[in-house]
């Protein structure tokens, strides 16, 4: 059996560890009331330009455009978002395996553009080419910094250096539920809204030619499922973080209390053997 | 007829709805010119180009900074997807002013490897808010 002191001084370092992890949990708890509170905003903005993407697409139908044609190049550029700080569980994790037990994707064809250093770094470890590290935009996601990336990876995508451009991310369903996520960005593909399928199409009508204005709207409407995506990654990792911080601070909560059982069992124990010799002591005198 | 007479304005950004109204008319410029859009417009698309854009509602005007986005014209509803847009207390007319001379000054050296295009758009920009200013 651990002595006494033992017991006391492990139950000592578990308190001042779900200290932390309890002050930790607060902290993520605030963060992600805000970030949830961005990710709501700028909802709106997507769904406005998915919708007018769409039906932009639709109407266009077989015009030939470089962004809706698969280019030459069979490598696939792979927006990674994770977080830049551990300690969030599987969070990081998930959106890993996501890419690397993607089918059809090896180290081969699959190009990493890491926002995240924890996914940057699973990425290295596992031999994946990182072609551009962006970990400092995740902190703060701004839309400046989800253009400035849409930018780069439209002029690989120009430049033929790529041919397909995916975004890894963790979507936000609510506080609990998470759920890593993989998007096409481009080329773009057509896909019926099952939301807009019973409303009647409206036929629109562009000032500029189709092809103009596919080469203005689809940069951005690729910037802003960027920013979308940063936006809720942060979101997420703050929500994950709240629940791994939480799960850890009643493991804690469970180990102190069973350690305060065997450290005042231990004391009990330590009393009635005192008293025994005592007793035994007294006796051999009398 | 008073119904008529008014369209609903949205103007979404990616972090926040800036405007949500009825309108009565709305001025912008796009890439094909200035226009302005009454209730009842054709349905139509059109891409912004940085300029001033007037909301005129039934109790009087607004004006803000347009710089870069889209628009869907409805019937019945306008809604712009404005990448950048200020109202003019947003504005810091000293900077604006600052970049103006600074994208003016580019534009007139035309120096090798002064990126053209961007000098350009810099200089419409920084005019777009001086007008909304004034």
């Amino acid at each position: 059996m651990a002595s006494m002191r033992d017991i006391k001084r492990r139950k000592g370092s578990i308190q001042s560890t779900q200290q932390i992890t309890k002050a930790m949990k607060l902290v993520s708890t605030v963060k992600l009331q805000r970030a949830r509170a961005n990710a709501e905003h700028s909802k709106a903005y997507f769904n406005c330009m998915y919708q007018t993407v769409n039906s932009i697409l639709v109407r266009v139908g077989n015009l030939q455009h470089r962004y809706l044609q698969p280019a030459s190049s069979d490598k696939k550029a792979v927006i990674v978002i994770s977080s830049n700080r551990g300690l969030a569980g599987g969070y990081n994790s998930n959106i890993v395996k996501l890419v690397t037990r993607h089918p059809g994707w090896n180290k081969e064809n699959v190009l990493i553009y890491a926002a995240g250093r924890k996914g940057r770094d699973a990425f290295v470890r596992e031999g994946y080419e990182v072609r551009m590290d962006r970990s400092d935009i995740i902190k703060e996601p701004s839309y400046p910094d989800a253009m400035a990336l849409c930018s780069e990876l439209l002029q690989a995508f120009a430049a033929g250096e790529i041919g397909e451009i995916y975004l890894a991310y963790t979507a936000f369903r609510n506080t609990v539920s998470h759920v890593p996520t993989l998007l096409k960005l481009l080329p773009v593909e057509k896909k019926a809204l099952p939301d807009h399928a019973n409303k009647p199409e409206v036929l629109m009508n562009f000032e500029a030619e189709d092809e103009k204005v596919l080469e203005m709207i689809i940069p951005k409407y690729v910037a802003s499922l960027i920013y979308g995506g940063l936006v809720e990654a942060a979101a997420s990792e703050n929500g994950a973080r709240m629940q791994a911080m939480d799960s850890a601070t009643s493991n804690a909560e469970e180990m102190i209390s069973d350690l305060t059982l065997k450290y005042n069992r231990a004391r009990q124990g330590s009393i009635t053997q005192e008293l025994t010799e005592i007793i035994a002591g007294a006796e051999a005198i009398s | 007829m008073a119904e008529n007479s008014c369209f609903t304005l949205k103007i979404i950004t990616p972090d926040r709805v800036f405007y949500e109204g009825e309108a009565e008319m709305v001025e912008f410029n796009t890439s094909e010119g200035e226009i302005g859009v009454l209730p009842g417009h054709l349905p139509m698309t059109v891409i912004v180009k940085p300029g001033v854009l007037t909301i005129t509602e039934p109790e009087g005007e607004k004006q803000a900074a347009l710089h870069a986005g889209f628009v869907e014209i409805l019937p019945e509803q306008v809604t712009i997807l404005a990448e950048i847009i200020e109202w003019p207390e947003e504005i810091d007319e000293a900077r604006a002013e600052a970049a103006r001379d600074r994208a003016r000054e580019r534009i007139h050296e035309h120096a090798q490897g002064t990126d053209m295009a961007r000098a350009e758009a810099a200089l419409l920009r920084a005019m777009a808010r001086i007008q909304v200013l004034k």
